[in-house]
Formats: C-alpha cells, structure tokens, sequence
C-alpha cells in the first residue's frame, strides 16, 4: 500500500489549499520576512525605507509550520515544510506569494521497507540547491534524513548516500530521537555556490558532515569543536545548532554549536572557537548563527543561558544580539531597544538578514515577537507581537 | 463503504465529512481514500505503513490499528485523530 500512497498523481485532482489571509499592501517595495510557527504562517512586508511593516496571514492556522522559504532563484516559489500534531509531515508550494498552496504530490519519506523502519516525523529544514540546478532542494528532517527534489517542491527522492550511509546508525541520533529537545533533526543543509556536488549537513545531535559527490559519501567533520556531553574527546557526535556558508567566499563557515561558536577556513578542517571571544558573563551557547551577505567578517548570534539546566534563555534575562566585524575575533553587544529583561529563546531557524545596505538584520523569539534592525543591530524595533512560538524567519 | 473522516482531514475531501470508499481492508479503504482524494492517506499511514502516532480507526465502535484488519461487512469505518498537541 506505501507505494500506492507515494505514487498518488501529482497536479490535478489534488484539493488547491486557499488558505485565509489577508491581502498585502501592493505598494510595498522592501523586504519581506517568511515566518513560521508553531500555528501557522505569516508574511511581512515593508516599505523600502524598512520603517513600516504590513502583516498578512495567518495562512494555515494551526499546523506546525517549521520552515518557509522563498526560491532565490525564480524569486518565486515557496516551499512551507508543515505538519499538524495529528497528521503526518508534508510540503506544501506557492507561486503567487502564498494566495494558494497546492502539497506536494510525494512528500519526503524513507524508502518503504527501510532498515531501520524510519518514517519522517518532521521536515524540519528546506534549502534551496545550486544556482544553476533549478528547481533542485534539499530538506532535512527528524529522524536525520536527508532529502531532494528536482522539480521545485512535488515530487522529492531520499538522498541513499545520506539516508543508507553504512555509518548512519552511528553518526545519527537513532534509535534515540528524542535525545534532543524537539527531537533530533537535520539541519543547515548547505551548497557550496562553485560545485554542487559540495555538500554540507548539520545534525542536531551527530556533528557537521561533508560530502565531495552530491551526497553518495560522506564523512564527519568536526574537528575543533567541544562535545561536552562527552566524556572523551569524539570524532563525531557534536551538536551544531546552526552552520553558515558565507556565500562570497564559501570556504568560511560559521557555526553555533550547543558548546560554542566556531569558524572554519577551509581547506582547514579544524574548526576554530571564536566564541572564546565573547564576554564571559554572556558565554558562547545559543542557537542561530547569521551572516552578513557582503562582509564574511561579520557575523550575528543570539546568545542564549546555557548554565546550570540551560534555560535557553538570554543571559540573566537581558535579551542581545551579538556582532563581531573581524571573524570572531571581538565581539560587539546590540541591546539598544530589546526589553531590558524578557525571558524568551530564539531558535535556530528564527534569525535572518536582508541585503539592503545598512543590512537589516531581524530575529522571532519563542514568545511569538518580531524584532528587527535596518542599521545592521545597532538598534532594534518590535516589527511584530503576539504570534505563536516562533519557530522560523526568512527573508524573501 | 461510508467513511468518516476528522475536521484535520477535510480539506482533502472538499470539507465532506462523510465520504464512499472500497476495499477489504482498512489499508484498501486508505488507498482507495488516496485514490479519490490525493494525499490523505499519507497523513495517516507513514511511509513504512503505520499507522501515524495520533491517528485512529474505529471498525463499526471498535478502535482498530491494525491496516490488515478486515472491514467487510461493515457499516462504518471512521478515521479519527487521538487527542495532542496543545
């Protein structure tokens, strides 16, 4: 039966989702932000001034929207990677900025009659591919499967140098999925611009891993990085919360890992803790890392309270961004508007920038509020409030 | 057969709440369901064939999670979400 429920016909026959929502302003010209939630999707749009913001949504009130991504290439399509808490997880696609959705007609899965019977609970991660691959992305998911489609979002295939690695039982959180808080999950699948047989993974826990041929072969890469969770030092095993490839020079990569915050310089294969460098009452433990789209020196990270039962809250409660414009080597506090304490968490996916210049640099929290910046975090503006948990933010 | 099936569900049957579908066993009755409405069957059957965590079939009152169950003869079978989530 899993085959018949696979194979079902893509386009028509499948119900087109219309979503309620309201209209966006059509004279908005700046960016627009993509948030998911833990109910639902909204849409942001401002003028090109960046100084006034217009809401629509929600779209798909009440399913679990864990990521939506707008295709960098077309400027167009839209991938929501979505479940509910009773139905299985699925991707759903846009191409009229999300007036209508249509699912896709084979969401990502595991092979039927997979090894270890993994089946995806959540698809956790979309990433678009290559520039010249159109219509190529990859999603990640819990368990940590890796996935792709070829046809912009419809029809997606496991990737089995990933999914069947002989080492996957080991480098992957499995059987124990729930070792991490929400579940274990593949994340930061990322494309190195000049070849794109280059890959880059990040599981959540496992370590970040590499791939030289498009996914049929992998290995560990995390030298450098702490695994305090460990007795021993491991070659695998770590727990990066998010990885960056800076995408004018991608041999630098930025991570936020669960026990600090490293750079690497390939061909280097050691990463190195630049969150040495942050002022030791903040610590160096969060969740997203953000990268300046020009400048490969800078860098954005939420700093979070990793102390004691990790409460993942800011840092005695005083919520602030964190800059450094030398790679990591100094690190800059940017409060100046954030509450002066405010208890929430912002997750890996919930921190992006634009690329206008000053760049606009915007972070969701848990608490469901908007905040961002047009001068680059010298000063922060509440964009929006009350929304659900927060759980991604993309600009579009 | 009359299939019944959950609010969460709806939008793929054009918000009917009470739906027709053939087959012998509760697996046949969920591809048949595919088969009219694109998609459903994978939110409630994953992709090695169980039935997902929070959903389930009742057989003419009795709760049924098992795919091979026969449903012949029956009046109903009705698909239901187990309660989750917050």
């Amino acid at each position: 039966m899993t085959d018949t429920l696979l194979d079902a016909p893509a386009g028509p026959g499948r119900p087109e989702w219309e979503p309620a929502r309201d209209a966006m302003p059509a004279d908005l010209d700046g960016p627009m932000l993509l948030v998911g939630t833990r109910k639902g999707a909204w849409m942001l749009a401002a003028d090109t001034a960046r100084a006034s913001w217009a809401i629509a949504g929600p779209m798909f009130l009440g399913h679990v929207v864990q990521h939506l991504v707008r295709d960098p290439r077309d400027g167009r399509t839209l991938l929501m990677a979505t479940k509910t808490g009773h139905l299985g997880p699925t991707v759903f696609r846009s191409t009229d900025d999300g007036r209508t959705w249509s699912e896709a007609s084979k969401p990502p899965a595991f092979r039927a009659g997979d090894t270890f019977g993994r089946a995806v609970r959540t698809v956790f991660w979309l990433a678009p591919g290559h520039p010249d691959e159109p219509g190529a992305w990859y999603a990640g998911a819990s368990p940590q499967g890796l996935f792709r489609t070829t046809d912009a979002g419809d029809t997606w295939e496991p990737v089995d140098g990933w999914n069947d690695h002989p080492r996957w039982g080991d480098w992957a959180e499995w059987p124990d999925v729930e070792g991490t808080p929400d579940g274990s999950m593949l994340h930061s699948v990322m494309v190195d611009p000049r070849d794109p047989s280059h890959l880059y993974i990040g599981l959540s826990g496992g370590g970040v891993f590499e791939s030289l041929d498009r996914g049929n072969d992998w290995h560990p890469m995390n030298a450098g990085c702490a695994a305090d969770f460990f007795p021993e030092p491991v070659e695998f095993g770590h727990d990066p919360h998010c990885v960056r490839m800076h995408p004018l020079r991608p041999d630098r990569l930025y991570q936020q890992n669960h026990c600090g915050i490293y750079r690497i310089d390939r061909p280097s294969t050691t990463w190195e803790r630049i969150g040495d460098n942050m002022p030791r009452d903040v610590g160096d433990i969060g969740f997203p890392v953000e990268l300046h789209p020009r400048d490969p020196d800078t860098a954005w990270v939420f700093p979070m309270d990793g102390t004691d039962v990790w409460p993942r809250t800011s840092p005695d409660g005083r919520p602030a961004v964190f800059v450094t414009h030398d790679a990591g080597s100094t690190w800059t506090r940017q409060s100046t508007g954030l509450p002066p304490r405010g208890w929430f968490t912002v997750k890996r996916q919930a921190m992006t920038v634009d690329r206008d210049d000053p760049v606009g640099v915007y972070f969701g929290t848990t608490s469901g509020e908007l905040w961002g910046s047009r001068d680059e975090g010298a000063t922060w503006t509440l964009i929006a409030a009350h929304l659900p948990e927060i759980y991604s933010v993309e600009v579009a | 057969m009359k299939v019944r099936i959950p609010t969460p569900l709806r939008s793929y049957t054009r918000n009917e709440a009470n739906v027709h579908a053939d087959g012998a066993t509760v697996a046949d009755i969920l591809a048949d369901l595919d088969r009219q409405f694109p998609g459903i069957a994978f939110r409630i059957v994953d992709e090695q064939s169980r039935l997902r965590q929070h959903m389930v079939v009742w057989l003419d009152g009795e709760r049924c999670r098992d795919l091979s169950a026969p449903v012949e003869g029956l009046d109903e079978v009705v698909i239901m979400q187990a309660l989750s989530g917050g």
